[in-house]
């Protein structure tokens, strides 16, 4: 093994790429933080099962919804973590087919947290279902016992394959885009588990060219494949509200509006974790002030946008000359969801212009403030939308306030639980910076390209 | 190079290491020009321009993805419609059972996920992946490959080991070796074989339980995970119940009591005392009221009409031909089970009096339900005059028009 220091210069860059990521997982112990928070996101999420175990023998009435808004808190939670998703894709995909280099520093991280997203968002309409040991009939599949089919007409169902789909191939896409740096924590493994365990999950990939000829066309592809989804996903989720006739929900633009505020959410997001980690993780010289003020740019460029979507909202209201479609939408910024509205409108349409300011943009601190601010006015706008509509339906003799029940709130705090307590663990235990994709597109030292 | 049998070695290739990736292109493509045909380069990253120099051609996944889309798409799309037009047809908010655009979402979502799964799992087999106890795994040196280590391994079988090591070295290698792997090594364990029989066979039992179970019958109950609302705590119709003294479950009424609904006023029974049975063509012969029993006025005229359309259109229709909705669409189902309701305006009908319409409401007649818990029977009376204003209304002549009112008729035709 006398030959493994040796190297070319090249082979040096490589190494330390290798060095500075493996190194996350293979030191003995994780810094003093990580434990800190997995103790305390792992109870959130014991606590959030427990409220799910409590939900299912009580029934559904244990949240807050009624008469009128029964659809409240967890379709908020589920459009809020699809939302969050986004971004991930966004990256992974988008970004790859446009050949945006800087991504490759990031796209793992993103496409992890669009995954563990994803997975929470799936928990708050699957146990919002009533009976949820029967979820399994929104699956068309041929039964004696129902003997009939779903509705495929209806825009509950197509959410039902949207999120599945976007659940499953956002999993392919990271899980394969996983397979080299597996292997790369494989052959460095030094204990026969880790060897064991990461061979496992690395299938065998020995690097061979006729191996990557196929898997960058399978990348190619599936980038390809990613991107019509993500669009498609947070549109299909809007088809909840828009293909249904409630003044407020029926409007043609909520796809583009939806599909934007997700990306918007969605970066907020991985600024909101990747600040942090990089930081405890010894990451700064991959992930640089320049991939973070990428992000906030896209985060200052789909804010606005979100922004604009709100305006069209109100003067399409007035233009459309629709009685119930104008009171609908006085009544979100002047009625009793008024202190709802105004949070939405100031987390997200003013809090993102602050990246206009250089400062705001490389000072990793400032972004995390701006960033939570984000994600806290894209959650209250899922509410808006959501309760403000449903509060106020078409018999004024049923019109009510909507309140929510301690499971509610405690429901929706474990789901962060869930999530950071997932995230922990890959940043622990899984190559967080693709490692390969790094090298592929780095300087090689050699100044013919 | 031949296969070292006795020893029970065989040889893989000759592995050779490289500084960097431009390096391993140029090293390729030289070993190749040089007549050896079994080459493989491994990197820890895709080389751009590697295909070219190892001679590899492009893989046919980019097909074998668009075939999976597409039928996909179909399949999604043809799926819809059969089961939500063919085999359980039903109609919601009057929509169509199928139209393009609503099934369009569920189509494009099937394509995306069958093409993504067959983009990953096709690369996979084309890679022949899971593929575990590689040999050049085993190879320390190799190991670096995933790291920092450039490779090229040639294993022509026929030609001579030295010449092989120097092609490599002429090309520019920084270490050669040959990589050898014991057939014991690669063969699995005898004793994993066995267990993975014995499991296959267990993992049997479950299904052949159940194929041997379909179609058979069983006297006892269903097995229930939930029960859902198949059993519940209530007393149903003739069942016994300790409850009460009777033992029953069910209650007689009590004595000096009126059920709803079913109180007789006085000044009703001078409606409801005309004979309510029997058949015309019998021995007794009914009498028949033939005049309403009570004044006839305008607004009994309008609540008649009113009623009439609430009451009798869905099956008789508005003008009283027995071409309701509910029998249009009957008659659209072919439901052999239905009679299309007499025409009003039939002879029969339009020669009963007025107490025999009275009495097919309240008692209905054959096939026609009766009418009495639901309509009062002023109700039914003011029924009956719209009725026999309809079927004036049918056969009148300009005769049968009050004669100050025949002029403005003729005005509007
Ligand atoms: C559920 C559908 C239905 C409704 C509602 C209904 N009918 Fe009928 N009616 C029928 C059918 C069917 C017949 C023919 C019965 C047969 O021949 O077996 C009929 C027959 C009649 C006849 C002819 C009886 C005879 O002597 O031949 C009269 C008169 C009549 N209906 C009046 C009414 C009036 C008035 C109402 C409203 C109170 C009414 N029907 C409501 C279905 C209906």
């Amino acid at each position: 093994m006398a030959t493994i220091a040796s190297g070319s210069h090249e082979q040096d860059l490589y190494r330390d790429v290798t060095e500075r990521v493996c190194k996350i997982t293979e030191r003995p112990k994780p810094p003093r933080a990580w434990y800190i928070a997995i103790v305390f996101s792992s109870s959130l999420t014991v606590m959030l099962f427990g409220l799910i175990g409590y939900l299912i023998v009580k029934g559904v009435g244990v949240w807050g919804n009624n008469a009128p808004v029964f659809w409240a808190w967890p379709i908020v939670n589920f459009v809020f973590w699809v939302g969050i998703g986004h971004a991930g894709t966004l990256i992974s995909a988008i970004l790859f087919l446009f050949r945006q280099d800087w991504r490759t520093s990031i796209n793992r991280f993103a496409e992890a947290m669009t995954i563990f997203a994803v997975m929470c968002a799936g928990i708050f309409p699957g146990i919002h279902i009533g009976r949820v040991w029967f979820v399994y009939w929104l699956a068309p599949y041929p039964s004696q016992h129902l003997a009939m089919w779903p509705n495929f007409r209806s825009p509950l169902l197509w959410d039902v394959f949207a999120v599945s789909t976007y659940a499953s191939v956002s999993a392919m896409f990271w899980y394969m885009g996983m397979i080299p740096d597996l292997a790369t924590l494989r052959d460095r493994a030094t204990t026969k588990t880790r060897q064991f365990l990461y061979g496992l999950g690395a299938l065998g990939w020995t690097g061979s060219a006729r191996e990557w000829s196929r898997y960058e066309k399978a990348y190619m592809l599936l980038a390809a494949l990613a991107t019509p989804l993500v669009l498609s996903v947070h549109t299909i989720v809007s088809f909840d509200f828009a293909v249904s006739q409630l003044p407020g929900w029926h409007t043609t633009i909520f796809p583009p509006y939806f599909v934007a505020g997700a990306v918007f959410s969605g970066f907020a997001m991985v600024i909101t974790l990747m600040v942090p980690a990089r930081r405890f993780f010894g990451l700064k010289d991959l992930v640089t002030i320049k991939h973070l003020e990428n992000m906030t740019k896209i985060i200052l460029a789909t804010g606005t946008m979100v922004g604009f979507a709100y305006g069209i909202e109100f003067f399409i209201a007035w233009y459309s000359g629709v009685r119930y479609e104008q009171f609908a939408f006085i009544n979100r910024a002047f009625g009793p969801y008024a202190w709802a509205y105004w949070i939405m409108v100031s987390c997200n349409v003013i809090s993102p212009q602050l990246f206009w300011f250089k400062k705001f943009r490389t000072t990793p601190w400032l972004m995390v403030v701006v960033c939570i601010f984000v994600n806290i006015g894209m959650w209250f706008e899922r509410f808006v939308i959501t309760v403000t509509s449903l509060s106020r339906d078409f018999l004024p003799s049923s019109w009510g306030y909507f309140k929510p029940t301690a499971v509610d709130v405690l429901m929706f705090i474990g789901s962060f639980g869930m999530f950071f307590t997932l995230f922990l663990l890959f940043c622990r235990y899984l190559p967080i910076v693709a490692m390969s994709e790094v090298k592929a597109v780095m300087d090689d030292g050699h100044d013919h390209h | 190079m031949s296969d070292e049998t006795k020893k029970e070695i065989r040889v893989v290739g000759v592995l050779a290491q490289f500084s960097g990736k431009q390096t391993l292109v140029k090293a390729a493509s030289e070993v190749r020009s040089k007549g050896f045909k079994d080459v493989e380069a491994y990197s820890p990253f895709p080389i751009h321009g590697i295909d070219g120099a190892l001679g590899i051609r492009p893989t046919i996944l980019p097909w074998l993805v668009l075939i999976a889309g597409l039928g996909g798409g179909v399949l999604a799309m043809a799926g819809q419609w059969w089961t939500n037009t063919v085999d359980y047809p039903y109609i919601i908010s009057g929509k169509p059972m199928f139209s393009l655009p609503a099934n369009i979402p569920v189509t494009f979502e099937v394509m995306i996920l069958s093409a993504a799964s067959v983009a990953f799992t096709g690369m996979l087999a084309l890679n022949r992946l899971p593929r575990f106890g590689q040999p050049l795994l085993r190879n320390n040196r190799f190991l670096r490959v995933t790291d920092d280590g450039f490779f090229l391994l040639v294993s022509d079988d026929e030609v001579a080991e030295e010449k092989i090591r120097q092609a490599l070295e002429e090309a520019g290698a920084t270490d050669i070796e040959v990589v050898t792997e014991s057939v014991e090594e690669s063969k699995i364990p005898v004793p994993l074989v066995y267990g993975a029989v014995i499991l296959a066979c267990f993992a049997l039992i479950p299904p052949l339980m159940i194929a041997s179970a379909r179609g058979t019958t069983s006297q006892k109950p269903r097995l229930h995970t939930w029960f859902d609302m198949d059993f519940q705590p209530k007393l149903k119709t003739q069942t016994p119940s300790n409850l009460f003294a009777d033992g029953r479950a069910m209650r007689p009424r009590i004595k000096g009591t009126v059920r709803r609904g079913g109180l007789v006023k006085d000044t009703d029974t001078g409606y409801t005392s005309i004979p309510a049975v029997g058949t015309p063509g019998g021995d007794s012969v009914q009498e028949w009221k033939v005049e309403f029993p009570m004044e006839v006025t305008d607004s009994m005229m309008d609540r008649g009409r009113q009623r009439f359309n609430i009451q009798c259109a869905v099956c008789h229709g508005k003008a009283g031909y027995g071409n309701g909705l509910a029998t249009i669409r009957a008659l659209e189902l072919q439901q052999g089970t239905w009679i299309q309701p007499t025409s009003l305006h039939a002879d029969h009908v339009r020669q009963q009096p007025v107490g025999q319409i009275f009495n097919s409401i309240t008692n209905g007649v054959r096939k026609m339900p009766a009418y009495k818990d639901q309509i009062t029977p002023e109700d039914r009376w003011a029924i009956v005059l719209y009725v026999k204003a309809l079927q004036l209304s049918q056969n009148a002549t300009l005769e049968d028009v009050p004669a100050d009112m025949r002029e403005t008729l003729k005005a509007s035709e």
